[in-house]
């Protein structure tokens, strides 16, 4: 099976549904002639032509906007905004139109848009390259939020994702574009060539939205995680030693209860890793859900393991990053409590 | 020399406030017919004093005069007349409706009513109209059944929208009518999406945009022009100009810009000004701006002047910001008024004919609110379902709901 990067399997993922469909189109910042800035869309224009993958001006509230309006006419935009950190004069369609039409029309008109953003630090992004706003838009009811964490997963929900009825914010961890990350900046990092998850299946195959994936068994403690952080968490259980379940969680909403609850119930403890701000970040919401479903499982507080409340910093770029040190210190603690 | 002294904050008056007589010397209005009409081919460079001027058809006489008139026939005039008779007994019993309580809300177009009722008959059948939450004349004008109407407005067990939507914000994609959203001005760049969609698919249907001139002032308004103006969408660009957002006079959204049409120029856009009380102008504009969307000829900006007759909303008491009488002073005058007395000099019609109209439509209107109420009001008779509250916000209900609608019991 052949290997791509991230950024391979998320083109691969629009080549193949453009193919499939015409009434998907593709359109942003630098996206049509110069094929993006991260190259995502590289040689889609010339494939498919100006109609279907074109540069647009700088104006996210106008990509959102228009990518609605063409979805209440009957096509399936998949637009990007260059940053998820570039994101916020879209927020008010996003959340105020595309999130409600089918409800507010009564399924009148619908809005099977997907907006794919680059999010996550860990690249000396500063404050303006390195959000993860996921908890914006899980607060959100009308959306659905998606993180994948390697190229399989990306193609194969970004796929899911355009054939979606409905709205999808496709949130792509840019530190995981040409490679694992986990957290060791000091090392040299692999390339998806070397890891199995960058195997991505030529043609059309898609990953079901709202499904996790435990991306290791164990039995001491559960961790959940996605984007970045899996990788991260699973370099703390391999340096502490603890046999940490680690659940990628892929889709944050709809969220796959079941797969967390069970494996919680099987631990008896859980720890929960993201790189958004703590406070009333989307970790506050699966530590609730997993007090609500396993409360007598439990045998330690569910720990969170995020970034700290403050914007994302440019010099202290590792001092913000949860990286291996700090959740496997959550780990032992947990495992200690 | 300028002043150097101590800078000046400037903060736009209207020119008159309750209690002073209504003034408005400083609308200048163009006669009826002294405005060209371009052929719709037109090099936009060329018509730029357009967004400064009004577009007029009927003169003082009430006669269809120049180049936009002769569009219409009498009988087609005639129905445009009873559309706008229709919508205002529609917002006075709906207005009624709302102070007996049986809903929460309302709205009305009060003076507007020739700005959508018009425009809806320059479209084509499947074209899509963005309207803002003051266009339910093209509801009205297409047919759309009166008693839907009520019934969405009394969120009953007959609403199209099952509860889930305030009064008045209705939607309906078979008429041509999108639903319409609280938050002001993001449809206005969707318009120019669903426009640039049909372009993109190679179609022949077209968008119209609408914004009031409160709202021009939302950053929506520029996304739009921008898309409009860049992919050269064929959409019209409706600025409804009633002089008032809730109580802020226009100037404030306006600012040193001469016109809201001039607004278009900036971007490339052909600007149009016209009488918003001439249902003859409007619908000879919109026609205009209509076949140059639909030949490929790109997009149209449309500002509509009129004036806001009534209150705001259900909700507002226009007293406490503007004077009383000032809708009496307004220069364009009533558009159901003029278009009476249009076809009257024609022949066609007369006040007897007039009154007995009025009497036969709100007797229709009295029928139509009848059998909404058969299916309930707001707070009496029958509503939509718990369940539908749960229902319908994704395609399929995610797991997460399903849980909660079995904890609400239902």
């Amino acid at each position: 099976m052949p290997r791509r990067t991230m950024i391979e399997a998320i083109r691969d993922a629009m080549d193949v549904s453009m193919g499939r469909d015409d009434k998907v189109v593709v359109f942003g910042e630098d996206v049509g002639f110069f094929g993006g800035v991260f190259r995502c869309t590289q040689g889609l224009q010339a494939k498919y032509g100006k109609s279907r993958c074109f540069d647009a001006p700088i104006n996210e509230s106008g990509i959102v906007g228009s990518a609605i309006g063409m979805a209440a006419y009957g096509l399936k935009p998949c637009v990007e905004i260059q940053f998820a950190d570039y994101m916020y004069p879209a927020y008010d369609q996003l959340t105020q139109e595309a999130a409600r039409l089918r409800y507010r029309s009564n399924g009148d008109f619908t809005c099977p848009i997907v907006v794919r953003m680059p999010t996550g630090g860990g690249i000396f992004g500063g404050q303006t390259h390195s959000q993860s706003p996921e908890a914006l838009f899980t607060h959100v009811s009308g959306l659905k939020t998606v993180v994948p964490s390697n190229p399989h997963d990306a193609k194969g929900l970004l796929i899911a994702a355009i054939e979606d009825p409905d709205p999808v914010i496709f949130l792509e961890p840019k530190r995981l574009y040409n490679g694992p990350f986990d957290g060791h900046h000091d090392r040299p990092v692999t390339p998806w060539s070397k890891h199995e998850l960058g195997e991505v299946a030529d043609g059309h195959y898609t990953v079901p939205l709202g499904k996790a994936a435990i991306r290791r068994t164990g039995s001491d403690v559960t961790v959940l995680a996605y984007g970045t952080m899996v990788y991260v968490a699973e370099a703390a259980a391999e340096e502490t030693g603890i046999d940490a379940e680690i659940i990628d969680l892929r889709t944050l909403l709809p969220l796959d209860l079941d797969t967390i609850v069970a494996s919680v119930k099987k631990t008896g403890r859980c720890v929960v890793v993201h790189e958004a701000t703590l406070t009333s970040g989307f970790g506050a919401e699966l530590s609730a859900l997993v007090q609500e479903n396993c409360f007598y499982h439990l045998e330690a507080p569910v720990a969170r393991v995020a970034g700290w409340d403050t914007p994302y910093p440019h010099a202290q770029e590792w001092d913000y990053f949860p990286g291996p040190a700090r959740v496997g210190r959550a780990l032992l603690e947990t495992m200690q409590a | 020399m300028a002043d150097a002294g101590m800078l000046r904050f400037h903060v736009p008056e209207p020119e008159v406030r309750p209690g002073g007589a209504p003034d408005f010397s400083n609308v200048t209005i163009a006669g009826a017919g002294s405005v060209p009409r371009p052929e719709i081919s037109v090099d936009p460079r060329t018509i730029r004093d357009m967004a400064f001027s009004i577009i007029r058809v009927l003169n003082r006489n009430g006669e269809a005069v120049g180049p936009w008139a002769g569009l219409l026939s009498s009988d087609e005039l005639l129905e445009g007349l009873r559309h706008m008779m229709t919508l205002r007994t529609f917002d006075a019993r709906m207005q009624m409706a709302q102070r007996q309580g049986k809903t929460s809300f309302y709205m009305q177009h009060l003076g507007e009513e020739a700005v959508s009722c018009a425009f809806r008959k320059a479209l084509a059948p499947g074209d899509m109209n963005f309207p803002t939450y003051r266009q339910a004349g093209l509801l009205i004008a297409d047919g759309y059944p009166m008693v839907t109407m009520m019934n969405q407005i009394y969120s009953n067990e007959a609403d199209p929208l099952k509860g889930r939507q305030l009064p008045i914000m209705y939607s309906s994609k078979e008429h041509g009518f999108f639903s319409i959203s609280g938050n002001l001005a993001t449809q206005y760049i969707q318009a120019v999406g669903w426009a640039m969609a049909s372009a993109i698919s190679n179609d022949s249907k077209i968008a119209a945009a609408w914004i009031g001139d409160g709202s021009t002032a939302e950053s929506d308004f520029h996304s739009a022009l921008v898309f409009a103006s860049t992919y050269k969408a064929p959409v019209v660009l409706n600025v409804v100009n009633n002089q008032w957002a809730i109580s802020t006079f226009q100037g404030i959204a306006r600012g040193g810009s001469g016109t809201f049409a001039a607004r278009g120029l900036g971007f490339g856009i052909p600007s149009l000004r016209v009488d918003g009380n001439d249902y003859l102008a409007v619908h000879a504009v919109a026609k205009w701006a209509a076949e140059r969307a639909r030949g490929n000829l790109g997009p149209t900006l449309v500002e509509y002047v009129t004036y806001r007759a009534g209150a705001h909303s259900s909700s507002d008491d226009p007293s406490a910001y503007r004077p009383k009488t000032e809708s009496d002073a307004w220069p364009l005058g009533d558009p159901i008024v003029r278009l009476k007395n249009h076809l009257i000099g024609l022949g066609v019609w007369s006040d007897e004919r007039h009154a007995q109209a009025e009497a036969e439509i709100l007797d229709t209107v009295i029928a139509a609110q009848k059998e909404a109420e058969s299916h309930g009001t707001l707070h009496a008779g029958g509503k939509p379902s718990t369940r539908d509250m749960f229902e319908g916000l994704y395609a399929e209900m995610p797991p997460h709901l399903r849980r909660q609608r079995q904890q609400a019991g239902v």
